[in-house]
C-alpha cells in the first residue's frame, strides 16, 4: 500500500482553505434497533396509520413522475390521499427512467442459482463500496420481489421463457441471474406501467397531474415543508401549491457534466432549492461512470448514449496489445495481439466486473495510448466490445433476439454494423449516487420533506450495481414511501397555511425576483456556453480521477464561472411565455452551485471509493484504495448561506452484517 | 455543409404563425437534427433573436418528447425519432422545412412545440390494468405464452410521440390507441377490462378531436417504433366484440 493517510496527515485542504466547516454528527434514528431482517416489518408496524376517512383531508405534493414519483403518486392516490404531481415534461410518461435499458434486479431466485434477499443485500452493500446503509439496502432487497409481482400484474411485458414463466439474466457485477428485463427497454416498460397506474388515479380524481410545470422553490413554514412554488412553463405563471407533505422524486444531477447519458431536461433545481432551504445534501461527489456508452464523436455533441450493460454478458472487451495496431481494422488484428484486459486482470469476474472497475480500466488502457476509434482531444477514447465469439457460438439470430434493438441503435448513431465490426465503447457519466440526505423513512432533514429514487442518497453507496436503479425507484415509490409517509401524515392535518403567509409570499417573491434578474442581465454569453464550460471543468477535475490540486483548481474555476454567469448571461424573451432559455438558465445556475459543492465533497474525501478514484489513495498495483478508518461515513452537507462555507455533518456507517473489507474481483 | 432552414415560428396558440428562413453554414454530418437546431439557436441568441422553441429530452430515441415535421414527413425522411435523425441524411445546400405536428387535437403552444396531453387522457380513460399496489399475486402465478409476451412487447414499444397522428391525413390516433389495446389485450392480466377499455378509449379519442381511421397506413409508415398497422384491426375487433357484449 502506498500513501495511506494517517489521521495526523489529514490536515484537510478544504478546512485549511476555509472551503467548509465541521458540524455536529448526525444519525439515522428511524431504523428499528432489531435484526436487519426484521427492521422493515417492525417499522411498518410501528408507523402510525391514517384512517381512510382522514386520508382525503390530507394533501401530498410529488415532484417528478418517473419510477419513484409516478409509483408514489399512484400508490398514494390509491390509498385515498389528495396527490398533486408535477413534472417538467409534456407527459409523465417521458421521465428519464424511461431510458434505462438493461433490467431490474429482484431476489426471486427463480433460477435456483443461490440467490436470496441476503445475497442481493450483500452484493449491493459490497458493490457500493461500503458507503451505503445496511438498513436501507436490506429493505431494498426485501421488497424487490414484490416489485416484479406488481409490474407483471400491471401488464409489463417482461421477457419470458417458452414455458410461459419469466426469464432472467445476470448483470454486471453479479454471478447470479436475478435481472428481469424487457429486451433493451426495461425502463420504458416499467415506467409505462407506473404511468398507467398514475393515469388511472388521474381519472379517479385522486391525483391532479401538472405537466410542463417546474418546481422552482420549496415552501418551508415553521420548519416544515409545506409546499412548492412552480412555474407553468407554457404560460410562465408562477404558482403556489400547498400541502401537508412534499415528496421530491426529481432524479439525479448528472447533467452537471453537460455531456452525460441523462435526458437534456434532467436538473438539480428541485433538490438544490430544498438544500438551500435546509435539506442536507449527501455525498454529492459520488457519480457513476457507466462503462458501456457510445464514444464521443465531436464538439457539437449534446449528449451521450448508453448501451445496456447487459452487452457485457456476451461481448468480450479488448484493445490491441500494441499501439501501432490501434488504427487497424479490428478484424485484422490477430488473436494473440489482442488484450482482453478485464479477463486478464480479473479472471474470476472477467467482463462482468462492476461498473467502476470496468470504467476505470477502460480509461487506463486509453490513457496508455491503446484506445481505438477517432482521436478526440489528444487520444483515442474507445475500447472494443466484441461479439464475434458469441455470434460464432450461438449464431447471429440468437444475438439479434437478445440485443437486436441495441445493435440497431448503435448502427444508427455511429454508421457501423456491430454484427460485423466490434462495437466501440467508452465510459460516460450516468447516474449520481449522491442526493438529499434521508433517514430510514426517506425523510430529509426538513420535516415533511421526503425524497425518493435517484434524488436521495441512501441505497447505492459510492457505486450503483447494474439493474439497481429501477429497483430502487420502484421500491421507494410503490412500497417504502407510502408506508413511511403515513407516519408523518398521521400527525396531520398540519395547521392551515395560506398563500398570504409571510414565508409563502417570501418564497414566491424570491422566484419572481430570480426570473426577473435572469432576464435583465442581457450579457454576451448563452446559457449553454456556461453549461459546457462547467461540464468541462467537472469532467476534468471531478470525474473518474481526482486529486487535491485539481479539485482546488476546479473550485476556483467554478467560482469564476458563477460570478461571470450572473454578470454576463444572455436570456432573451419574457417570463410570461414559453421560454426555454429561461428554464435552462435557472437550472444551469443551480448546477454551477452544485458543482462547487461536489468538488468540496470530493476534496475532503481523501480516499478512492466506488466510482471515484482519488490519486492520493491507491495501492501499489494502482487499484483504488478505500480508507475505512477515516471515511466510513456519509457526508451530509448543510447549506452555509450565499457567503458562508457549507457545513459537514457526518453520519457514521456501521456494518454489522456485511463486514468491511477491501473489494477484490481478482 | 450549408443548410437553409424554413422554420415555423408561432408566438402562441392564437398567433397565426409562419415560416422563417435561416442559413447555417457549418453543419457537420455527425450532428443529430436536434443538435443542428441547437447550433441555430446559439446563433440566434448571439444575434439577439429569440431561439426556436422545440421539444426534446432523452435524445436517444425513447422518451417520445421530440417530434417535428421535416420536409412534410413526421420525424423526417428516415423511420426514426427526430433526435436519432442525423444530418448525414441531408446534402450540402439542401433547404429543409421544419414544422410542428399538425392536428386539431395537438394545438401548437409555441413554434415547434405542441400539446399532446390528449394522449394522456386517452390512457387515463382506460389504458391500464386496475391493480392496486401490493395486491398482486406472485409473478409466476400466471404463465404467459412467449409468443404472446413478445407480441405484447412489440405493441408496448409505442413511445407516444404522436408521429402517427401527424402523418395521418385524418389526424387519427388509432395507431397509438391500437398499440395499447393490443398490448394489454394479449396478456391475461388485461382480459377483465378488455371490453370496457376499448370502448372508453375510443370514446375519449373521438372526444379529443382525433379523426377516424380510413386505412391509409401513413401512421405505421411513420412510426419510429414500427408499430404494425394490424393493431388497428385488433382495436376494431375488440370494439366490435365489446359492442356485441353490450358494453
Amino acid at each position: 500500500m502506498t500513501d495511506t493517510l494517517s489521521p495526523e496527515t489529514l490536515e484537510n485542504a478544504g478546512i485549511a482553505h476555509g472551503l467548509y466547516r465541521d458540524g455536529e454528527a448526525i444519525a439515522d434514528t428511524k431504523a428499528p434497533k432489531v435484526e436487519v431482517q426484521d427492521r422493515w416489518r417492525t417499522r411498518q408496524f410501528e408507523a402510525a396509520l391514517v384512517n381512510p376517512a382522514n386520508r382525503r383531508k390530507l394533501t401530498v405534493i410529488v415532484v417528478g413522475s418517473g419510477l419513484a414519483g409516478g409509483a408514489a403518486s399512484a400508490t398514494l392516490g390509491e390509498a385515498g390521499y389528495n396527490v398533486k404531481t408535477f413534472c417538467y415534461q409534456d407527459s409523465p410518461r417521458r421521465a428519464h427512467s424511461i431510458a434505462a435499458q438493461g433490467g431490474i434486479n429482484a431476489a426471486k431466485n427463480y433460477k435456483e442459482d443461490g440467490d436470496s434477499v441476503y445475497r442481493l443485500f450483500y452484493d449491493t452493500v459490497k458493490g457500493g463500496d461500503f458507503r451505503s446503509r445496511e438498513s436501507n439496502v436490506y429493505r431494498l432487497a426485501e421488497v424487490s420481489a414484490s416489485i416484479i409481482d406488481q409490474c407483471v400484474a400491471q401488464g409489463v411485458p417482461f421477457a419470458r421463457e417458452y414455458g410461459g414463466l419469466l426469464d432472467n439474466r445476470s448483470f454486471g457485477g453479479v454471478q447470479v441471474s436475478r435481472t428481469f428485463y424487457a429486451r433493451g427497454q426495461t425502463g420504458q416498460q416499467l415506467l409505462i406501467g407506473a404511468y398507467q397506474a398514475l393515469e388511472r388515479q388521474v381519472a379517479a380524481g385522486s391525483v391532479e397531474m401538472h405537466t410542463r410545470h417546474e418546481m422552482l422553490e420549496l415552501v418551508v413554514v415553521d420548519g416544515r415543508a409545506r409546499g412548492v412554488i412552480v412555474r407553468d412553463m407554457v404560460t410562465g405563471e408562477v404558482e403556489t401549491h400547498l400541502a401537508d407533505a412534499v415528496v421530491l422524486a426529481s432524479g439525479g444531477y448528472g447533467n452537471v457534466f453537460y455531456l452525460s447519458t441523462n435526458a437534456m431536461g434532467c436538473n438539480v433545481t428541485a433538490t438544490w432549492r430544498a438544500h438551500r432551504k435546509g435539506a442536507y445534501f449527501s455525498n454529492p461527489c459520488y457519480t457513476q461512470i457507466h462503462p458501456t456508452c457510445i464514444p464521443v464523436s465531436g464538439e457539437h455533441q449534446s449528449k451521450l448514449t448508453l448501451m445496456s450493460e447487459s452487452l457485457r454478458n456476451d461481448g468480450r472487451i479488448w484493445v490491441p496489445k500494441n499501439r501501432e495496431d490501434c488504427d487497424k481494422d479490428p478484424r485484422e488484428i490477430k488473436e494473440e495481439d489482442r488484450d482482453y484486459y478485464l479477463e486478464r486482470i480479473y479472471p474470476a469476474f472477467g467482463n462482468l466486473v462492476p461498473r467502476d472497475i470496468a470504467s476505470r480500466q477502460a480509461k487506463n488502457v486509453c490513457d496508455e495510448g491503446r484506445g481505438v476509434g477517432p482521436v478526440v482531444g489528444d487520444f483515442r477514447r474507445g475500447v472494443y466490445l466484441d461479439f464475434a465469439e458469441v455470434i460464432g457460438r450461438q449464431g447471429q439470430a440468437w444475438v439479434a433476439e437478445k440485443y437486436g434493438n441495441l445493435f440497431d441503435m448503435y448502427q444508427r448513431i455511429t454508421g457501423e454494423n456491430p454484427y460485423e465490426v466490434p462495437m466501440r465503447i467508452y465510459p460516460a457519466v450516468h447516474y449520481t449516487m449522491g442526493g438529499l440526505w434521508v433517514d430510514y423513512d426517506l425523510q430529509s432533514s426538513i420535516p415533511g420533506l421526503f425524497v425518493a429514487g435517484e434524488a436521495n442518497f441512501s441505497d447505492h453507496g459510492a457505486n450503483r450495481l447494474g439493474a439497481s436503479a429501477l429497483m430502487q425507484g420502484l421500491a421507494d415509490g410503490y412500497f417504502v414511501l407510502p408506508n413511511t409517509i403515513r407516519d408523518y401524515l398521521s400527525h396531520g392535518p398540519y395547521p392551515t397555511v395560506t398563500e398570504t403567509h409571510d414565508d409563502v409570499v417570501a418564497a414566491k417573491t424570491s422566484v419572481d425576483d430570480r426570473l426577473r434578474t435572469l432576464l435583465s442581465i442581457n450579457g454576451e454569453r448563452t446559457v449553454d456556453s456556461f453549461h459546457k464550460e462547467l461540464g468541462h471543468v467537472m469532467w476534468e477535475y471531478c470525474g473518474m480521477e481526482r486529486s487535491e490540486t485539481g479539485l482546488l483548481k476546479a473550485i476556483d474555476l467554478i467560482r469564476g464561472l458563477k460570478d461571470e454567469f450572473w454578470r454576463n448571461v444572455r436570456v432573451l424573451g419574457a417570463a410570461d411565455t414559453l421560454n426555454q432559455s429561461l428554464e435552462k438558465a435557472g437550472r444551469v445556475a443551480d448546477l454551477i452551485e452544485l458543482g462547487e459543492l461536489m468538488c468540496i465533497d470530493a476534496l475532503h474525501r481523501r480516499e478512492s471509493c466506488g466510482g471515484h478514484f482519488r490519486e492520493e489513495s491507491q495501492t501499489e498495483e494502482g487499484e483504488a484504495l478505500r480508507d475505512d478508518v477515516n471515511f466510513a461515513y456519509v457526508a451530509a452537507w448543510e447549506f452555509g448561506g450565499d457567503d458562508g462555507a457549507p457545513v459537514l455533518h457526518k453520519e457514521d456507517l456501521v456494518f454489522d452484517y456485511v463486514h468491511l473489507k477491501q473489494r477484490s474481483y481478482k | 455543409m450549408k443548410i437553409t432552414l424554413q422554420v415555423w415560428r408561432q408566438d402562441g396558440p392564437q398567433d397565426p404563425g409562419g415560416l422563417h428562413g435561416y442559413q447555417l453554414d457549418e453543419v457537420s454530418e455527425d450532428m443529430s437534427f436536434l443538435e443542428m437546431l441547437d447550433v441555430l439557436n446559439e446563433d440566434l441568441i448571439l444575434k439577439g433573436e429569440e431561439p426556436v422553441a422545440f421539444d426534446s429530452d432523452c435524445r436517444e430515441g425513447i422518451c417520445g418528447m421530440c417530434g417535428l415535421m421535416i420536409n412534410g414527413q413526421a420525424h423526417g425522411p428516415e423511420v426514426t425519432t427526430t433526435c436519432q435523425l442525423h444530418m448525414r441524411t441531408f446534402k450540402d445546400g439542401d433547404t429543409i422545412t421544419v414544422e410542428p405536428w399538425r392536428a386539431d387535437a395537438f394545438p401548437v403552444l409555441k413554434d415547434l412545440v405542441v400539446d399532446r396531453s390528449a394522449f394522456d387522457r386517452i390512457i387515463a380513460a382506460g389504458g391500464f390494468v386496475s391493480v392496486n399496489t401490493g395486491a398482486a399475486p406472485d409473478a409466476h402465478a400466471v404463465p404467459v405464452p412467449k409468443d404472446d409476451a413478445d407480441k405484447a412487447f412489440a405493441s408496448a414499444a409505442c413511445i407516444g410521440c404522436g408521429a402517427c397522428v401527424a402523418a395521418c391525413p385524418n389526424a387519427s390516433g388509432m395507431l397509438f390507441m391500437g398499440a395499447k389495446v393490443t398490448h394489454l389485450g394479449l396478456l391475461p392480466q388485461g382480459q377483465p377490462e378488455r371490453d370496457a377499455r376499448v370502448v372508453k378509449m375510443v370514446s375519449q379519442h373521438d372526444h379529443e378531436g382525433f379523426g377516424g381511421c380510413t386505412n391509409i397506413g401513413e401512421c405505421a409508415g411513420a412510426c419510429p417504433k414500427e408499430i404494425p398497422l394490424d393493431v388497428i384491426s385488433t382495436l376494431n375487433k375488440d370494439l366490435r366484440t365489446a359492442m356485441r357484449h353490450g358494453r
